[in-house]
């Protein structure tokens, strides 16, 4: 090379590195922000929900008799189920604070305990017969509102935020009065205050009261509905993929479905919502709010998902496996199950593993066909009325109690976690079906 | 090519030398290719003879591979190809109705110019064939064509101690070896083999030259070759193909040495290809 050219190399070379450096920067930076976002969201997500998965227990002593359930201690588990155990916990809390005379005052000292706490003590006393004439000390499950507090360890002692204090940070935000904060002392003071680890979220279903609001009922409608949109979507797109990719002639026809298949992925969700609810409930009379009806929504919206990739996976299986099967005298369906299809089942099931992970956090087709439904009792079948998490999501966000931030944000740890589990069972399954050679 | 090649070539109507043998175990006659509106093959007429080798030899784009793939309708999957003329196996027809491709290809066997094993064990992709036809009665009789298709494919000694490492653990000349072993354990009666060295090192090339001659003892086999002195070396008669047209057909020895047609001259001695 002549020294001119050797110039012209070095003077352009400073250049192209330069723009190499610039183009890496811009990259790191890319990724160092959005990974800085992921962090704050999941940080803020797991620091709000954390607090859910506890609860806020008061000890207060109990006198079980005839006089304060109603009943005798050997009638049956039905007719003690109905005693008077809200009366019971009730006289209990008077007996602690005597003072407290007034109606109004009375209801808000019974407000510090759980409306939830009477069937928890139903069940304990019929488990524990023995009991009945005793005073017992238990612990019963705190109010919400007393709850967030006890649970954050706040000092009682502070003014509430209200009115002239609307501007002091220092000033508690509870709905709370004065009195309650003092009784709530008290319980603290004499060691009647305990915060447990508590699974309630984990197996109840939905509920008025935060304390007692669950995730179960979402959880088991999405396994349901993801259930279906599987069982659903999955053969049915891996054989139009396979129909179209291996067996159809390539004419119009077949360029006509490709180019519908491909739109219907970009159609949005809520259309198939609409879908479902013209067909599926007005049409076909299917159960409103069931997970059945969910699911095949879903899968009309998983379906070209799949397909699109499953075809995707079909196309880069190498043509010289095809050939030497057919060559040996495989027939066309024998090419396909012994050769192609086990070859590109990695890649079939990551799209379908993409697909279910978008059905799963599906939430405006469900509102349509009125998975929006406020779920108390955990659904047995596909037919029960269910919600599903990420509607669950969607209600507990919406409702006024400050107690269900926190439960929003479990929530949507659980959603998270039923993805990654999903991920990781993909994972799992390519490696089971990956050929390394 | 020169004016005079051109010539020769437009001039050329009818294949130069015997296209025909005595006992043929296959039997193209006037076989033309089209692919769409574009004519590959032009009336082609070739025996191929029982325990013989035949090659055919050609510059790129002669459609000597294509006529070869016609002879087990490996061209069937491409919607565009239509093949007509008349095909024989032991003098059924290959385009007829009665002819079940799938049964064809059991018949007639194919080894592809790059290895192309399955992803399967040593043992399944010999296994395979025999399976899907249903050769084997039960697993010692698989396992007793799976070994004498290895050792006849001269894979067996290498490969003993590990048929169940996967097909594509093997070197490539190995690979090769595999895949007509899985070709032999269907016992077909031709084996075509489509340029089956052109992916192999000289030693490994020497080594399938070898055991095609081997093969010859029980097979009819017809090879496409890039190499002319693999032609040479392993063929009984040799076809020269040109731009669709075969121009020379003959003893392999006749052809390289003395061969009849301008245009077949030019080729041997290397003015083009």
């Amino acid at each position: 090379m002549s020294d001119e050219t050797t110039q012209r190399v070095r003077a352009t070379l400073k250049k192209r590195y330069l723009k190499e450096k610039l183009f890496r920067g811009f990259g790191i930076t890319a990724i160092a922000a959005s990974l800085g976002f992921l962090v704050i969201l999941l940080g803020s997500i797991i620091y709000k929900g954390m607090p859910a998965f506890q609860a806020t227990y008061l000890k207060v002593d109990i006198t079980l008799n005839e006089d304060t359930l109603g009943v005798g201690g050997t009638v049956s588990d039905a007719e003690m189920q109905g005693a008077n155990f809200s009366g019971a916990i009730k006289s209990a809390m008077r007996d602690r604070f005597p003072d407290v005379k007034k109606r109004k005052a009375k209801k808000n000292l019974y407000a510090l305990v759980s409306s939830g706490a009477e069937y928890a003590l139903a069940e304990y006393m019929i488990n524990n017969r023995e009991q009945f004439g005793q005073t017992v000390s238990l612990w019963l499950l705190a109010d919400d509102e007393a709850d967030a507090l006890i649970k954050r360890n706040k000092d009682l002692s502070k003014p509430i935020r209200r009115g002239e204090f609307k501007n002091d940070s220092s000033a508690l935000v509870t709905r709370l009065n004065k009195d309650q904060l003092g009784w709530l002392q008290s319980f603290k003071d004499a060691g009647d205050t305990d915060v447990r680890i508590s699974s309630t979220f984990f197996t109840n279903g939905n509920s008025r009261e935060p304390e007692q609001a669950g995730i179960r009922a979402a959880l088991v409608g999405s396994a349901y509905t993801l259930l279906i949109t599987f069982a659903l979507s999955f053969p049915i797109a891996v054989a139009a993929a396979i129909y179209l990719e291996e067996f159809a002639p390539q004419n119009r026809w077949t360029d006509l479905v490709e180019v519908n298949i491909n739109n219907l992925a970009a159609v949005p969700s809520i259309v198939f919502g609409l879908l479902g609810l013209a067909v599926f409930i007005n049409y076909l009379q299917l159960p409103r709010s069931a997970p059945v009806v969910g699911g095949v929504v879903l899968s009309l919206m998983t379906l070209p998902t799949i397909i699109i990739s499953s075809r995707a996976a079909l196309k880069a299986v190498p043509p010289s496996i095809r050939e030497a099967a057919r060559g040996l005298g495989a027939s066309p369906v024998q090419v396909v199950t012994h050769h192609v299809l086990p070859l590109a089942m990695p890649g079939i099931l990551t799209g379908t593993i993409i697909g279910l992970a978008q059905a799963l956090g599906e939430t405006a087709p469900l509102l349509m066909i009125g998975m929006v439904a406020f779920i108390v009792d955990i659904p047995g079948s596909v037919t029960d009325p269910s919600t599903v998490l990420p509607v669950q999501v969607f209600l507990w966000a919406d409702a006024p109690e400050r107690a269900f931030t926190e439960r929003t944000s479990a929530a949507i740890m659980v959603l998270l976690a039923f993805l990654i589990v999903m991920n990781l069972a993909a994972v799992l399954l390519r490696k089971k079906f990956e050929r390394r050679w | 090519m020169s004016d005079a090649a051109k010539e020769a070539f437009d001039a050329l109507t009818e294949t130069v030398g015997r296209v025909t043998v005595d006992d043929p175990k296959m039997q193209a006659e006037n076989v033309d290719v089209f692919y769409a509106e574009k004519q590959a093959i032009y009336d082609v007429t070739l025996d191929v003879a029982k325990n013989e080798v035949v090659a055919m030899i050609g510059p790129s784009g002669c459609g000597k591979s294509t006529f070869l793939r016609c002879l087990n309708r490996m061209n069937d999957t491409i919607p565009s190809c239509k093949v007509s003329g008349n095909i024989t196996l032991e003098g059924e027809s290959l385009y007829s109705s009665a002819m079940d491709p799938v049964m064809l290809r059991a018949r007639v066997g194919m080894v592809f110019q790059k290895p192309n094993p399955f992803a399967k064990s040593i043992y399944d992709n010999v296994a395979y064939g025999p399976k899907i036809h249903g050769l084997a009665n039960n697993r010692a009789e698989l396992d007793d064509i799976v070994e004498s298709s290895l050792h006849r494919a001269g894979l067996f000694d290498e490969v003993k101690d590990r048929l169940n490492a996967p097909g594509t653990s093997l070197s490539g000349g190995q690979q090769q070896r595999l895949c007509i072993a899985r070709t032999i354990a269907v016992s077909p009666e031709v084996i075509l083999m489509d340029e089956p060295c052109s992916a192999l090192d000289p030693i490994a090339t020497a080594r399938i030259e070898e055991l095609i001659d081997e093969l010859r003892e029980n097979y009819a086999i017809a090879i496409v070759t890039h190499s002319m002195q693999q032609a040479a070396r392993v063929s009984q008669r040799t076809a020269y193909f040109h731009l669709g047209k075969l121009v020379e057909v003959g003893e392999t020895k006749t052809i390289f040495t003395n061969p009849s047609h301008e245009l077949t001259e030019n080729y041997i001695t290397g003015r083009f290809g």
